[in-house]
C-alpha cells in the first residue's frame, strides 16, 4: 500500500470534478430536461389515509383538449418494491389506498396546467376504512381490515416484520451484573427534504425505453421498470440525471418513474413528471419513528455484561427497505461496544402514513440515540464518568462482535481523544443553562449483501484508453457526495495523470457496468475498489508496452508511472504504444464483498467490509424560561480510514452534523387526523444558516486494510453521534432528560416542570407496548479473534455443521 | 433590442404555440419586455406565469432552480436590480424595466466570478442544486458589504436552504471571495 508521500492526487483537498458545472448553473438536472413534443404528467393521489377504491372514472379527463393519455390502476397492475420480499406497491393503486398521497391515476398533457385540471375531473369513489396512525394501534387487530393482505404479511394485526435474536447467554450476563437499568426512548420520524423535487423524463423510441431520473439507484429503477412494464432489461435504459440531493430519499423505485415510462410508451412522446414539494413529503421513505426499550447489565466498574433491546418501527404504508430497517435498529450497537451477551427483538408495523425507508444512517440513528443516552444514565447511576464508561466498553480493532460482525480498522479511541481534548470537555464550565455532551457511533462502508440475492459484484468499472484519452464507465451515481470525484481520483492516481484528465460516464445502464448505487455508504469502498482494480490492470498494459519498447525485462517496477509519464514516455505516447501493441485498450475492475455474516438466517443485514467511526462533543445554551436550545459549537472526529479527498470528506461530515442537528432539534414528519401535519418547507422546520453552529472537524485515518487506499465511508456515520450528544448536553445544562427526538422547547419545559414538582426530571415515552416477537433464534457467539471471511468462513461453517450432524 | 424569437434561437418553444382550448379561454396573455442578464427580450406569456417559469420554460435559463415554488426555500433566488428576490413569487408583469440577473449572468465556465471560484475551490457546492441561488444572494451581499462579518453572511443568506453542506463551506467560500475581492 502506497503511503501518503507517494500518493499524488489521493489525499489532496481538490475541487470536485463537477464543480464548474455546478457553480455556473449549466449542470442539467432531471427537471431541466426539455425534449421536443414533451408532455407533462401529473398524478392523482389519494386524499384518504385508508380506503377501498370502489371506482375510477376518467372519461371526462380523457375528453379535455390537450390531454394525450390517462392511466389508472388497471394499466399498471404489476406490483413492485425495492426488496424482493416486499413487492407491495403499485405505480397506480386500483384496489385500495393506504396513505394520503397514494397514487391512483395519472394524466399526460401538453401543458402541466392542463394535466392538473384533468386530474380534477377524474372521479374516484372511495369506501373509507379506519386509518391506523400509531405503533400502538397497529399492534392491535384492526377494526375492519389490515392495511395489507395477510397472504402477503403472514403476520397478525398490522405487523409487517418481526425478528428475535439472542447471541450468547443473556441470563448469565445479567446475573453477572452489579447494576441493571431499563429505559424507554422514542425517535420521531423525519424526512430527507432534498432541495430538488423528484423528477423523471421518459422516452420510448424504436421499442426502447429511456428514463432520466433523479434517483440514487439506476440499477434498481432499471429492474423495477422492466418488471412492471414487462420489458426485457435490454429494452430499458435508465440514466441518472445530475442529482439534487437524496440522503436516502431517492433510493426506492417510485410510482412517477414507472408512470412516465408507461405514458411515453402509450403516447409515443417524451413525458416528464416533477413532483410538487407536497408530493415529495408523501414520497418520503424517510426516518422510521421508532419506540425503543433497552436493558443493560453492568459491573460496578461500568463494564457491560449483557444488553437486551426491543424496538417497534412505524413503517408507514409500504414495505420499502423496512425488512432491512428493522434489523438495523438492532445490529450495529455491538460495533461500538463490546457486549458479551446480546438480545434483540424488533418489529415493524404498517400504518396509514407515507412509507418510511432509509434516511442517512438507515435504522441506526434511533438506537444510537437511545444507546448513548442509556449509557449516560448508567454512568450517572454508578457515579462514573460517561466518557470513561463508554471507553472501557469500546470494541477493539480486528475483533468479531457477539452477533458475528467483523470489525477491522477502528478509530474509536482516537476519535474520542480528539474531540474530548479539543472541546475541553473535562474542564468545561459548569453552570445552569450551559452543557456539553459526548457520544460515539459507527456505520457501514456498504452493506455486505445486495438488495436482491446474487453472487455478482456489487460494483463494476470499465476503463477505456485510446488515442483521445481515458474514459471510465461505472454505474455509480453521483448524488452530490462526490462519487464521480472518487472514481476520477482513484484512476488518476493509478495512471499517474490529473483527475481532470479522466472522462467519466456514470449511472447510465446502457453504457456503464452495474454498480448498485448510492446507498448504505457503499460507493467509495466498493466503486473505489472496482476503479482501483480496473486502473491497475490498465496501468500494467501501459507499463508492459513501454517495457517492450525500451527493452526492459523481468522487473517492471522500475518503470515509474506518475506526473503524466510512464517510464521515459509521456502518458499519451504510452497509450499509443500500448494501443499499437495490444489493440483497443480496455480493462475492467469489480468489487464483491466477501461473505462475512454468521451462520444464521438474517445474518446478511449488518455485515460490512469496514465500519467507520465517529465521536462528537457538543456545547449548548438552554434557556429554562423558554425551553429554547442553542447549539454553540460541535467538535466531530470521523475515522474515514483514508480521506481520498479531505475537502469532500469534511463536507460530508459537516453536512451530517447539520442533518443530525435538524433531527435533534426540529425536524418531524408528524400526522394529525390521518394527514401529514406540515407537508411544506415553511412548516416542516429545518435548520437555516443562523441555526447552524460552528463545526470543528477532525479527520482520523486508520488506513483500512480492504478499502481503496485504506478509505471507508464518510456520508452517513457522522450524523449518528450528534443527536445523543445534544440530549446529553441538555442534561448537563438543565438536569433533565429528553428521551425523545426532536427536542422541542415544549418538551424541555415539560421536563423542567416535572423536575420542579419533584417528579422524574424527564420527558419521554411512558412505557413500551407488549409485542409478541415470536421465539428467538439463538446464536452461539463467534470466537472474537476469528476474522475469517469468504470461502474460509463458509468452510468453517460447513465443518461445524458436519460435526454437529455426526 | 434583441428580440427573443424562440423559433430561431432555441428548441424551447412551449408557450409560443400554447394550445388554445377551454382551459385557455380566459387566460390573458401579455407581450412584455424583460431585461435579463443584460439583454432585452420580448415575450408573450400568460399573466399568471411566474418569473421562475418564464426563465426556465420560455427562456431556457434552467440554471435557476426550484425547491417548493411557494417562496419557502430560496432555491429560485434571482437578482432584481441587484437585490435577491424569489422568482417563484414574482410575475414578469410586475418587473417593468427592472434588470433580472440569473446564475447564467454571472461568470461562465471560462471566467468564474470570485464567488463562483471560491464555491468551487472550497466544496461549497455538493449536489449543487441550491448553488445558483446561494451565489446570487451572496453576490448581492458582497456588492453592498464587501467585507461582511460571519454572522452577517449567515443572516443575509438565511432565506436560502441547503441540505448538503451544513452551510459551513458556503460561509467559508463567501468569506474567501470577500477577502480576495477586497485585496484585489
Amino acid at each position: 500500500m502506497a503511503d501518503r508521500q507517494q500518493l499524488k492526487v489521493v489525499g489532496r483537498p481538490l475541487p470536485r470534478v463537477d464543480a464548474a458545472a455546478k457553480v455556473t448553473g449549466v449542470a442539467v438536472y432531471a427537471d431541466d430536461l426539455h425534449l421536443p413534443r414533451m408532455l407533462h404528467c401529473r398524478i392523482l393521489r389519494s386524499p384518504h389515509p385508508h380506503a377501498r377504491i370502489v371506482s375510477v372514472d376518467a372519461t371526462a379527463a380523457r375528453r379535455i383538449p390537450g390531454v394525450k393519455a390517462v392511466l389508472t390502476g388497471q394499466d399498471l397492475p404489476i406490483r413492485f418494491g425495492i426488496l424482493p420480499v416486499s413487492q407491495d406497491e403499485r405505480a397506480l393503486e386500483s384496489e385500495k389506498v393506504r396513505y394520503v398521497g397514494d397514487p391512483v391515476a395519472a394524466v399526460a398533457a401538453v401543458e402541466e396546467e392542463i394535466a392538473e385540471a384533468a386530474l380534477r375531473s377524474i372521479r374516484v369513489e372511495y369506501g373509507l376504512l379506519q386509518p391506523v396512525m400509531s405503533i400502538e394501534e397497529a399492534l392491535q387487530e384492526p377494526p375492519d381490515e389490515p392495511i395489507h393482505d395477510r397472504a402477503y404479511t403472514r403476520q397478525p394485526a398490522n405487523l409487517h416484520r418481526r425478528v428475535n435474536y439472542e447471541f450468547g447467554d443473556l441470563e448469565a450476563g445479567f446475573a453477572a451484573a452489579d447494576h441493571v437499568r431499563e429505559d424507554v426512548f422514542f425517535f420521531q420520524g423525519n424526512t430527507h427534504l432534498p432541495m430538488e423535487q423528484h423528477s423523471a423524463v421518459a422516452t420510448y423510441v424504436d421499442g426502447r425505453l429511456t428514463l432520466w431520473s433523479s434517483t440514487q439507484v439506476v440499477h434498481y429503477v432499471h429492474r423495477a421498470l422492466a418488471k412492471v412494464l414487462e420489458l426485457p432489461m435490454n429494452r430499458v435504459r435508465v440514466i441518472g440525471a445530475v442529482h439534487g440531493g437524496g440522503f436516502g430519499g431517492k433510493t426506492d423505485p417510485f410510482s412517477h418513474e414507472i408512470v412516465v415510462a408507461r405514458l411515453a410508451m402509450v403516447t409515443g412522446r417524451p413525458v416528464k413528471c416533477t413532483l410538487t414539494r407536497e408530493e415529495v413529503f408523501y414520497a418520503h421513505r424517510g426516518r422510521h419513528p421508532v419506540l425503543m426499550w433497552v436493558k443493560t447489565g453492568v459491573t460496578r466498574g461500568g463494564r457491560i455484561t449483557a444488553q437486551h433491546w426491543r424496538t417497534a418501527l412505524d413503517g408507514g404504508a409500504y414495505g420499502s427497505y423496512g425488512a432491512a430497517s428493522v434489523f438495523y435498529t438492532g445490529t450495529l450497537q455491538t460495533v461500538t461496544y463490546d457486549i458479551p451477551a446480546y438480545k434483540f427483538e424488533g418489529a415493524r408495523v404498517f400504518t396509514n402514513k407515507a412509507p418510511c425507508g432509509p434516511k442517512r444512517g438507515h435504522g441506526t440513528p434511533q438506537p444510537r440515540f437511545a444507546l448513548e443516552l442509556h449509557l449516560e444514565k448508567i454512568a450517572l447511576d454508578l457515579g462514573l464518568d460517561p466518557v470513561e464508561l463508554k471507553r472501557q466498553n469500546f470494541v477493539k480493532p480486528f475483533t468479531r462482535s457477539v452477533n458475528w460482525l467483523r470489525v477491522t480498522s477502528c478509530g474509536l479511541e482516537e476519535c474520542t481523544e480528539k474531540v474530548i481534548a479539543a472541546s475541553g470537555y473535562r474542564r468545561r464550565e459548569r453552570r445552569p443553562g450551559r452543557g456539553m455532551g459526548f457520544a460515539v457511533s459507527a456505520y457501514m462502508s456498504g452493506a455486505g449483501t445486495a438488495i436482491y440475492w446474487n453472487d455478482m459484484p456489487h460494483s463494476e468499472v470499465n476503463l477505456k484508453v485510446d488515442r483521445t484519452g481515458v474514459t471510465a464507465f461505472c454505474g455509480a451515481m453521483e448524488i452530490g457526495q462526490g462519487s464521480d470525484s472518487v472514481l476520477a481520483l482513484v484512476i488518476a492516481e493509478e495512471l499517474g495523470i490529473g483527475p481532470g484528465e479522466v472522462r467519466l460516464t456514470t449511472a447510465d445502464t446502457d453504457l456503464t457496468p452495474v454498480d448498485l448505487g448510492s446507498y448504505s455508504s457503499r460507493v467509495t469502498f466498493m466503486a473505489g475498489n472496482a476503479a482501483l482494480e480496473a486502473a491497475r490492470r490498465m496501468r500494467l498494459l501501459l507499463v508492459e508496452a513501454v517495457a517492450e519498447k525500451t527493452g526492459v525485462r523481468g522487473d517492471l517496477s522500475e518503470i515509474e508511472v506518475g506526473d503524466g509519464r510512464v517510464g521515459d514516455f509521456s502518458f499519451e505516447e504510452a497509450c499509443e504504444l500500448a494501443t499499437a501493441r495490444f489493440g483497443a485498450l480496455s480493462s475492467t475492475g469489480s468489487y464483491t464483498p466477501p461473505r462475512m455474516g454468521g451462520p444464521f438466517k438474517g445474518s446478511g443485514v449488518g455485515p460490512s467490509p469496514a465500519y467507520s467511526y465517529s465521536a462528537c462533543v457538543l456545547v449548548l445554551e438552554a434557556d429554562a424560561r423558554t425551553g429554547l436550545v442553542r447549539v454553540e459549537r460541535v467538535w466531530i472526529a470521523h475515522d474515514v480510514g483514508r480521506a481520498i479527498n479531505p475537502l469532500l470528506v469534511a463536507g460530508q461530515v459537516e453536512g451530517s452534523v447539520y442533518m443530525g442537528l435538524g433531527e435533534a432539534l426540529m425536524e418531524e414528519q408528524a400526522y394529525r387526523k390521518g394527514r401529514h401535519m406540515w407537508p411544506s418547507m415553511l412548516e416542516y422546520k429545518s435548520p437555516t444558516f443562523v441555526d447552524m453552529p460552528e463545526v470543528e472537524t477532525f479527520i482520523v485515518e486508520t488506513i483500512d486494510p480492504e478499502g481503496p487506499y485504506g478509505a471507508k465511508e464518510a456520508g452517513q456515520g457522522p450524523l449518528l453521534p450528534v443527536i445523543p450528544a445534544l440530549n446529553a448536553a441538555l442534561h448537563d445544562a438543565l438536569g433533565i432528560w429528553i428521551d425523545e427526538v426532536p427536542v422541542t422547547p415544549e418538551k424541555v419545559l415539560r421536563a423542567l416542570e416535572a423536575k420542579s414538582k419533584g417528579q422524574a426530571p424527564r420527558h419521554g415515552p411512558k412505557g413500551f407496548p407488549a409485542v409478541d416477537y415470536g421465539p428467538p433464534i439463538r446464536v452461539e457467539p463467534p470466537d472474537p479473534h476469528d476474522l475469517r471471511v469468504g470461502e474460509e468462513l463458509e468452510a468453517a461453517f460447513r465443518e461445524a455443521e458436519g460435526r454437529r450432524l455426526c | 433590442m434583441n428580440k427573443f424569437d424562440l423559433r430561431l434561437a432555441r428548441p424551447y418553444a412551449p408557450q409560443q404555440f400554447a394550445m388554445l382550448n377551454e382551459l385557455d379561454r380566459d387566460v390573458q396573455r401579455e407581450a412584455l419586455r424583460l431585461r435579463v442578464n443584460g439583454e432585452d427580450f420580448e415575450i408573450l406569456v400568460p399573466v399568471h406565469k411566474t418569473l421562475l417559469e418564464v426563465l426556465r420554460e420560455d427562456m431556457g435559463l434552467t440554471g435557476t432552480k426550484h425547491g417548493c415554488e411557494l417562496g419557502e426555500c430560496g432555491t429560485c433566488t434571482v437578482l432584481v436590480d441587484g437585490r435577491p428576490q424569489l422568482s417563484c413569487l414574482l410575475l414578469p408583469i410586475q418587473l417593468g424595466r427592472s434588470e433580472v440577473t440569473t446564475v447564467e449572468g454571472l461568470g461562465g465556465t471560462a471566467e468564474l466570478t470570485p464567488l463562483q471560484q471560491a464555491f468551487a475551490e472550497l466544496g461549497a457546492a455538493q449536489c449543487g442544486y441550491c448553488t445558483p441561488a446561494m451565489l446570487l444572494a451572496a453576490t448581492s451581499l458582497l456588492r453592498q458589504e464587501p467585507k461582511p462579518a460571519r454572522q452577517r453572511i449567515r443572516e443575509a443568506l438565511a432565506g436560502n436552504l441547503c441540505r448538503c453542506t451544513g452551510y459551513v463551506k458556503i460561509v467559508e467560500a463567501v468569506e474567501l471571495a470577500a477577502e480576495r475581492t477586497s485585496h484585489g
